[in-house]
This record gives C-alpha cells, sequence and structure tokens, in this order.
C-alpha cells in the first residue's frame, strides 16, 4: 500500500521501520530470532524480550543505503538496556565504518524512550555515552535523523542522543525533555514542577513547543507519508552548517541575558527562544 | 582567588593546576586552567558548586544550562586552537558531578540541548585525537556524567565510599521503580550495574584504573603524584591505542555489549 497513509504512532517500532524503508528492502538485524535478552531482568523479575526492544534494520530509503534503529517505547518504557543499548551503538559504530570504507549508509534513529533501564542502571548509562559518541562520529558524513513521535517521548539520555542529531524530527504528541515529569518534582518539589499538571508539563516540553523555539527542526502530523517527506527534506539539505549542539555562543548569550529572579512560564520562554518563522 | 574549597572536585582541580593559567569570563561553576601534567600540555575542567549561581538549581555542583553549554564552549576552545596541530592538547575532566540540575527553567530553555553540546564537544575533541581523562574524585551522575566525563578515553576513579556512579539518585530509582530504597539498595547488592558504590561499578570494566587514596580531601604528595603519574600513563595509553572507546567492552560484567557487537557485524 505505497500510497495509503496511515497513523505513524500507533505503529510499533517494527512497523514503523518497515513502513518508512522503501517497499520490500527492510531486513532485520539481530531479530527476536536471535533471542539475545537482557540478562539483568530475569533475576528481577522481569520478563525479558527477545529483541530487548530494540528494532536495528537496513534497508534503503529513497534508493540510498539506510539503517533503521527503532526503539519499542511498549517495552519497559523504552528503556535503554545493556542489550538494547549495545544494539542501537553498535548499529550506529557501523554506519560510521561503512561511511569510512566509501558507503554513505545513513541512520534514522526512531526515539520512544525513559532514558536509562534503571533495573540496568550503569550499563544503561554506559551505552548511552557509547551511543552519543558514536552519533558524533557518524554525523561528519551524513546526516542523522531522529524522529520522535510519542507517545513515550525521549526523555533522559536519550534526550540528549536526540540533540546530537544533525536534525529531530517531532509530532505534536512526542516530548522531549532531560528530566521526566516525576524526577523533577521528586527533587525539586511541587512548586517548581507539577508533573501531574498535564497541561503545564505539555507546555513545557510538548513537541509543537519544541518546535517552535527552536529545539526540533521539522513537525509533522500523525502520518507515515510525512514522516516519510520530513525524511527526505532532512535528507536533501545535507549535512547542517551548524549543528544544534554546537551552538553553545547563541544558547549562552540567551541564557545569560534571561532575568531569573522570577520562574519561568510558556509566554516566556516562546518571548526568549521562540522564532519568528515558525507559528 | 579565594582559598576555600568548594568541593572535592574543586579540591583536585586546585592541586592539579598549580601554576596553570586560569580561564576568566565563563560561569563561576565552570573552572577551567591551562597548564600540563607531568610535561604533557593539557587544559583541565572542573564542574564546582556556585552558591550565586544565576540558575539557582545548578548551585551545587550541578551540571545545568550554564554548565553544560559553557563546557561545550571551552572544549571547542581547545579543538580550534589546536586544529593545525598533529600533537594534540589533553584534556583532563575532574568529575565530581551530584546530579544534571532539576528544574522549570531547565527543562523549559533545553537542558537536554545544553548536555548534548557539553557530550558532543568531548566527543568532537576526542575524535579529532586530543587525548582525554576522565578523573573521578567524588560522584558521576547520570546526565550530569553523561555531559562531563563519559566521552572521555579513559576513565580513572577513587576508591573510596563518597565516590559514587549511577544513572540516578536512590530516592527518585525507587519511586520511578515502584520500589522502597531499602529494596531497591537489596537489590542493588546483587546486581552490579545496580549498584552504587565503586567496587562495584569496577567490575563492569568501564574503568581505565582505580586508584587508593587514603583520604581524598586530603591527599598526601606521594598520592598526588600517583594521580599525576596515572593521568599521564592514560594519555600514553590513549596515543597508542587511539580515539575509540573499545577499551571499556572488556569487563566480564559487560561481556553481552561484546557479543551483541560480535553479532551485530556479522549480520551487517
Amino acid at each position: 500500500m505505497p500510497n495509503r497513509d496511515m497513523s505513524f504512532i500507533e505503529l510499533s517500532a517494527r512497523e514503523r521501520a518497515r513502513r518508512i524503508l522503501d517497499q520490500g528492502s527492510f531486513r532485520e538485524l539481530l531479530d527476536p530470532f536471535e533471542k539475545i535478552t537482557s540478562p539483568w531482568l530475569e533475576p528481577q523479575g522481569i520478563v525479558p524480550e527477545f529483541d530487548d526492544g530494540m528494532v536495528v534494520a537496513k534497508g534503503k530509503f529513497n534508493g540510498k543505503p539506510t539503517v533503521i534503529i527503532a526503539i519499542e517505547g511498549v517495552f519497559q518504557g523504552g528503556s535503554m538496556g545493556e542489550v538494547s543499548g549495545a544494539k542501537m551503538a553498535a548499529a550506529l559504530e557501523l554506519a560510521a565504518e561503512d561511511n569510512r570504507s566509501g558507503i554513505a549508509t545513513q541512520a534514522l534513529l526512531l526515539f520512544e524512550t525513559g532514558g536509562v533501564r534503571l533495573q540496568e542502571a550503569n550499563l544503561g548509562l554506559a551505552a548511552i555515552a557509547d551511543i552519543h559518541s558514536a552519533i558524533v562520529d557518524l554525523r561528519r558524513y551524513v546526516p542523522v535523523i531522529g524522529i520522535t513521535a510519542g507517545t513515550v517521548g525521549c526523555f533522559g539520555g536519550m534526550s540528549i542522543a536526540a540533540g546530537l542529531c544533525s536534525y529531530l524530527v517531532v509530532t505534536r504528541e512526542a516530548r522531549l525533555g532531560l528530566n521526566g515529569p516525576q524526577v523533577i518534582e521528586q527533587e525539586a518539589g511541587i512548586e517548581e514542577y507539577n508533573s501531574r499538571d498535564r497541561p503545564f508539563i505539555w507546555s513545557m516540553t510538548g513537541g509543537e513547543v519544541r518546535y517552535k523555539n527552536g529545539f526540533a527542526d521539522i513537525i509533522v502530523k500523525d502520518s507515515v507519508n510525512d514522516v516519510k517527506t520530513a525524511i527526505i527534506q532532512c535528507m536533501n539539505k545535507g549535512l547542517p552548517d551548524t549543528l544544534r549542539s554546537d551552538d553553545y555562543d547563541y544558547y549562552l548569550q540567551k541564557l545569560n541575558a534571561i532575568d531569573t529572579s522570577k520562574q519561568a512560564d510558556a509566554t516566556l520562554v516562546k518571548n526568549i527562544f521562540g522564532r519568528g518563522d515558525r507559528k | 582567588m579565594s582559598n576555600t574549597v568548594l568541593s572535592r572536585g574543586d579540591y583536585w582541580f586546585s592541586l592539579l593546576t598549580k601554576g596553570a593559567k586560569i580561564r576568566r569570563g565563563q560561569c563561576a561553576s565552570i573552572k577551567v586552567a591551562d597548564g600540563d601534567i607531568l610535561g604533557q600540555v593539557a587544559r583541565f575542567i572542573a564542574v564546582v558548586p556556585d552558591a550565586k549561581n544565576k540558575y539557582p538549581r545548578a548551585a551545587h555542583g550541578e551540571v545545568g544550562l550554564l554548565e553544560g553549554w559553557t563546557l561545550a564552549q571551552v572544549v571547542h576552545e581547545v579543538i580550534e586552537s589546536d586544529k593545525l596541530n598533529s600533537n594534540k592538547t589533553a584534556i583532563i575532566a575532574i568529575i565530581d558531578v551530584p546530579s544534571q540540575a532539576y528544574g522549570r527553567r531547565e527543562e523549559a530553555f533545553g537542558i537536554h540541548q545544553a548536555l548534548a553540546g557539553a557530550a558532543g564537544a568531548y566527543a568532537k575533541a576526542r575524535l579529532a585525537g586530543h587525548p582525554i581523562v576522565g578523573l573521578i574524585v567524588g560522584k558521576a551522575m547520570s546526565g550530569a556524567f553523561l555531559a562531563h566525563g563519559y566521552q572521555a578515553n579513559r576513565l580513572i576513579a577513587f576508591d573510596n565510599d563518597e565516590v559514587m556512579i549511577h544513572a540516578m539518585g536512590k530516592e527518585s530509582a525507587a519511586r520511578i521503580t515502584l520500589r522502597s530504597v531499602t529494596a531497591l539498595e537489596k537489590l542493588a547488592a546483587s546486581i552490579p550495574p545496580m549498584a552504587y558504590d565503586i567496587d562495584n561499578y569496577n567490575k563492569l570494566g568501564l574503568l581505565y584504573k582505580l586508584l587508593t587514596i587514603t583520604n581524598p580531601d586530603n591527599a598526601s604528595d606521594n598520592e598526588i603524584t600517583l594521580v599525576k603519574q596515572t593521568i599521564n600513563d592514560a594519555i600514553t595509553d590513549i596515543i597508542k591505542h587511539g580515539v575509540d572507546l573499545k577499551c571499556r567492552l572488556g569487563g566480564k560484567d559487560r561481556h553481552t555489549s561484546v557479543v551483541v557487537r560480535e553479532k551485530m557485524r556479522a549480520h551487517w
């Protein structure tokens, strides 16, 4: 069904990858039949998954060699464990190797993740450091495109990974932030951040405000076709002139100018970071 | 400069940067100095508490908005100034970071992007050939560690009760995983990656060296020399073995990470 559109968010990670890649080109690596499961979950009474919630698939996108690394948000909140993290890191590392040997493998990262899987804490964190390293390596050769669609969104160390991508695509249903609302409330108090006030949370970290305030490059509807169009747009732009993560002059100037004697609200954020070209 | 020691990280920064040129002008919570480590040219970077931090949620040594972007700036400076040199300045990250900053402004103004700035800068420097050594003297927690230290080629830590490396503080981790702190601690004792202590962390194979320092808040001359020598050895090792992070894959409790990489390569 090449032209019939459908919801992107409702698809599993595997189906997202399959639908994005050119028809018939999808080939999954370390699929569930390989049964590489987390060695750390069963001792804690948690049933592991045969793919550890991470789908790595090679194929073609728009005729070009592509690897898609898609996190399954349904399994353990898309959290990064030793195996899932190593799958993503290894695929990115091999894509960079491809580029060094003349194969321009490009990478698409589908983020639906709460960050580190706390049951594998330090190994999740270490894997995320490897992922950061591999993105920085690969983005020198080809654009690394991140997509966070929802409903989990992208948090923790993986929001840093999203911040390292050459381009970031979001939907209105996605949220993007370093710290989850519950943790901020736990650490800083309910006055600072009320994790139950959903409209407030969305006004801080929702896909739409992230796009309008320049923390994402493209916002799309919940549509497979629109996601694919956005990816093509990013790829056509090639390597960005300035990576968002290198833009310290811009951000330091803004952050130093803010009056922090009063608390922030959505209007203040928009006045400071809002981009006039993004209504 | 006052002689007041702001933190253990600050203490080790001052020990290692005697006679070095202090960089000024950035936020007070980031200390930077250019000097050498037993003859090897190096830039030293530490995140320290600043009680008067413009962003109050980052007043206790947390890595916040200004800290993340400032780390990005001062690391990029090294990359830029050595652009044409084949002998790259080493970067020594002195790590004592209790956490990233948790707050409303932090989320709203994009702390994830600030930390990406820092992690990205360190990774770029490493890939450009700058030997980077992370010296963990206190806490190395979560996003703060990802931003300041985890991109180092080699990590050295002190074998000390107050040295702690983890993805999340105990109270929050308990809340998120719906356990009591006691239950979490009990579980952590039998699952090495969940443990909060440095001995269990060491089993994961992520450290280059674990050093015994009797009192890390008041080190002897011999201990200071040992730390300098170990950093210097690490730099030599880095120059010999290259820019990647493969050296972290040898731990017995991180063996599955190796298996995944081997299989991924075979199927690629």
